[in-house]
């Protein structure tokens, strides 16, 4: 009875994308209005920035929608594929830029005498850290799940994404944010808050965004021809939904004037640091795990041709993740102001998320059995299956070093920063990685990709590159946890500081060339998925593709 | 307030999430389920268009 609901039907297909250009006109207006008052340069820059893109947005929008002739471009007859498009382009363009920019830091921590350029302020390791850490996991790994939940969501429940013009407000509003947010580190805008940086207005902007996402979502799985919601969108909603919860509770923030860019908390205190720590290790567990799963339960079984190992086990596992995950934030603040009570809470559900990670991660691997041979000849399908590897190796680590013993060795060490690698460019990186690879010959109907050979080379210049960066960071950490606890005879400090500096030196270096690895990776594959687009090499024959439904013509789909 | 809101959270609340898993644990396990995961499980795997049937 729902199927006939979808906003760009019942309203005629003009509804939606009038709702929207409403919506941007307003923010656009807005914007001048604050350009023309702004209290501070770097919010008369980011009101500039808002306005243009958002004007040049309704542009583009009213010349696409006039050239339409009155036909429907939200067709309920086919898969909106051409957003996937524009996300796995998207995902490509902001991996590079954030693997470089990771780069860039890793130098400069290596070469500071090089790499440090004080006449040009906004080149600061202070600055560009967080450019890094939002490019790759907000602008690449989101873009990422957009993408592969617009494509998912849609095959898992056989109908078209609901929302007609809504969806691309959704991925065209989530990368002016992540625009918004890049520019205003560099600027010096931020709040504060790791992995929360953007100060006041860029929250609100993306919470409106992440609001019409979960509707686009919800609305889809609404109109869905499939009786079964698939654990794969259990997985999606519960990172959309999670989220915007965060998101929303950890930014509350009064700005100290409405055309001024500088806000304060909400919180203060200690209260401020849990709220920060419950959102940051949601973050991880939401965003870097949840939606990161949900490609796991999707493209795997896929790419295979096989159903997932259990499909109790991944009921059994989602749950168990979300009454977990949710608690475990406090052992960020061990030996803090935190109570006690609350770090062991912390600790406590960390070790018990184990179990859940652990079943997860078997449930995705057992999916090969019988079709083992492809980890050998598919090196797609192997890069999937190393990131679950990471995926088991670094759940297994992290509970290890939420135990406060352990965590008084490693926290604000290195080890951390290895521990967050093997997680961010083994897990994440890896299956996204997969997903974008099998995503291509998919979405442009290619026979296969340009060239196996090369994404070998992808695989193994990246295994190779995660390797350096994680031995080197793990033995940097090490050394310098113990340097700092060292004391000597009479009861002082073995080691200055800087001394722990130096002895991490090397390890820096070597930590480079692994990131490096990394990136000459990604560059081979952007190449590859460019060449494949375009038809080159094995790619070419789209007749014979064995793929999915919409790679057949539209035009041979009589009309009903 | 504090005290009132801690000590339900710490009872009633913990209560209600082990029983609301132990529901989701439940439900997955139950056996005349199977069939409908089963199903769910091969979804993925078939190729339709959105007004196939």
């Amino acid at each position: 009875m729902s199927s006939h609901l979808s906003t760009a039907e019942k309203p005629g297909w003009g509804f939606s994308i009038g709702t929207v250009s409403l919506l941007v006109g307003a923010v656009a207006l807005g914007a001048l209005i604050i350009a023309a008052n702004a209290a501070d340069p770097m919010m008369a820059a980011h009101a500039w920035l808002f306005f243009f893109l958002t004007v040049g947005g309704l542009l583009i929008t009213g010349l696409w929608a006039g050239a339409r002739n009155g036909r429907n471009p939200f067709d309920p007859a086919f898969y909106e594929d051409t957003i996937v498009k524009f996300g796995v382009a998207a995902s490509m363009f902001w991996g590079i830029a954030g693997f470089l920019v990771g780069l860039i830091i890793a130098l400069q921590l290596s070469f500071p005498g090089v790499f440090y350029f004080p006449e040009l302020g906004w080149t600061n390791f202070g600055r560009l850290r967080p450019l890094h850490t939002s490019a790759v996991i907000f602008a690449f790994g989101g873009n990422v799940l957009i993408a592969t939940s617009f494509y998912v969501v849609q095959r898992t429940c056989r109908t078209r994404l609901a929302g007609g013009m809504w969806p691309w407000f959704v991925f065209w509003g989530y990368n002016l944010f992540i625009v918004i947010a890049g520019t205003g580190y560099l600027l010096g805008v931020t709040q504060s808050k790791e992995y929360a940086e953007p100060e006041w207005y860029a929250d609100l902007w993306l919470t409106i965004v992440w609001v019409a996402y979960l509707f686009v979502f919800l609305g889809t799985l609404w109109k869905r021809k499939e009786p079964h919601i698939y654990v794969a969108n259990w997985f999606y909603l519960s990172f959309i939904v999670t989220i915007a919860m965060l998101h929303i509770v950890n930014n509350l923030a009064i700005p100290v004037s409405l055309t001024g860019s500088k806000s304060y908390q909400l919180f203060a205190g200690v209260q401020d640091a849990l709220t920060q720590w419950w959102y940051g290790h949601n973050a991880v567990g939401f965003f870097l795990t949840t939606g990161f799963l949900a490609i796991m339960y999707y493209f795997i079984p896929k790419k295979v041709n096989r159903p997932v190992y259990s499909y109790r086990l991944s009921i059994v596992h989602f749950w168990s993740l979300i009454f977990i995950y949710i608690w475990a934030g406090p052992h960020h603040l061990h030996y803090t102001a935190l109570p006690q009570w609350a770090q062991t809470l912390g600790m406590v559900f960390s070790i018990m998320l184990w179990m859940p990670s652990w079943g997860g991660m078997i449930n995705g691997v057992m999916t090969l059995s019988g079709a083992w041979d492809k980890l050998r000849t598919d090196p797609v399908v192997r890069m999937m299956i190393v990131a679950l590897a990471f995926y088991g190796m670094s759940t297994f680590e992290g509970p290890l070093m939420s135990v406060r013993a352990v965590n008084s060795l490693s926290h604000y060490t290195e080890w951390g920063i290895a521990h967050v690698h093997s997680g961010s460019m083994g897990w994440v990186g890896f299956i996204s990685f997969g997903a974008l690879y099998c995503l291509t010959p998919w979405l442009w109907k290619r026979k296969a990709l340009f060239s196996n050979a090369l994404v070998e080379w992808h695989f193994w210049l990246a295994t190779l590159g995660i390797l350096f960066y994680i031995v080197a960071m793990y033995v940097a950490g090490i050394t310098e946890g113990f340097m700092w606890r060292a004391y000597n005879e009479f009861g002082f400090l073995e080691y200055a500081f800087i001394e722990t500096v130096k002895a991490k030196h090397i390890m820096y270096i070597v930590r480079a060339i692994g990131g490096a690895l990394y990136l000459i990776g990604a560059l081979i594959m952007a190449y590859n998925l460019v060449r494949t687009a375009l038809g080159h090499g094995q790619a070419r024959d789209a007749e014979a593709v064995p793929a999915p439904a919409s790679a057949q013509s539209p035009a041979l789909q009589p009309a009903e | 307030m504090y005290e009132t809101l801690s000590s339900f959270a710490q009872t009633w609340g913990l209560g209600l999430f082990v029983v609301m898993f132990l529901v989701a644990l439940v439900y997955a396990l139950w056996p005349a389920n199977s069939e409908t995961f089963r199903k769910a499980a091969h979804q993925p795997l078939v190729d339709k268009d959105p007004l196939d049937d």
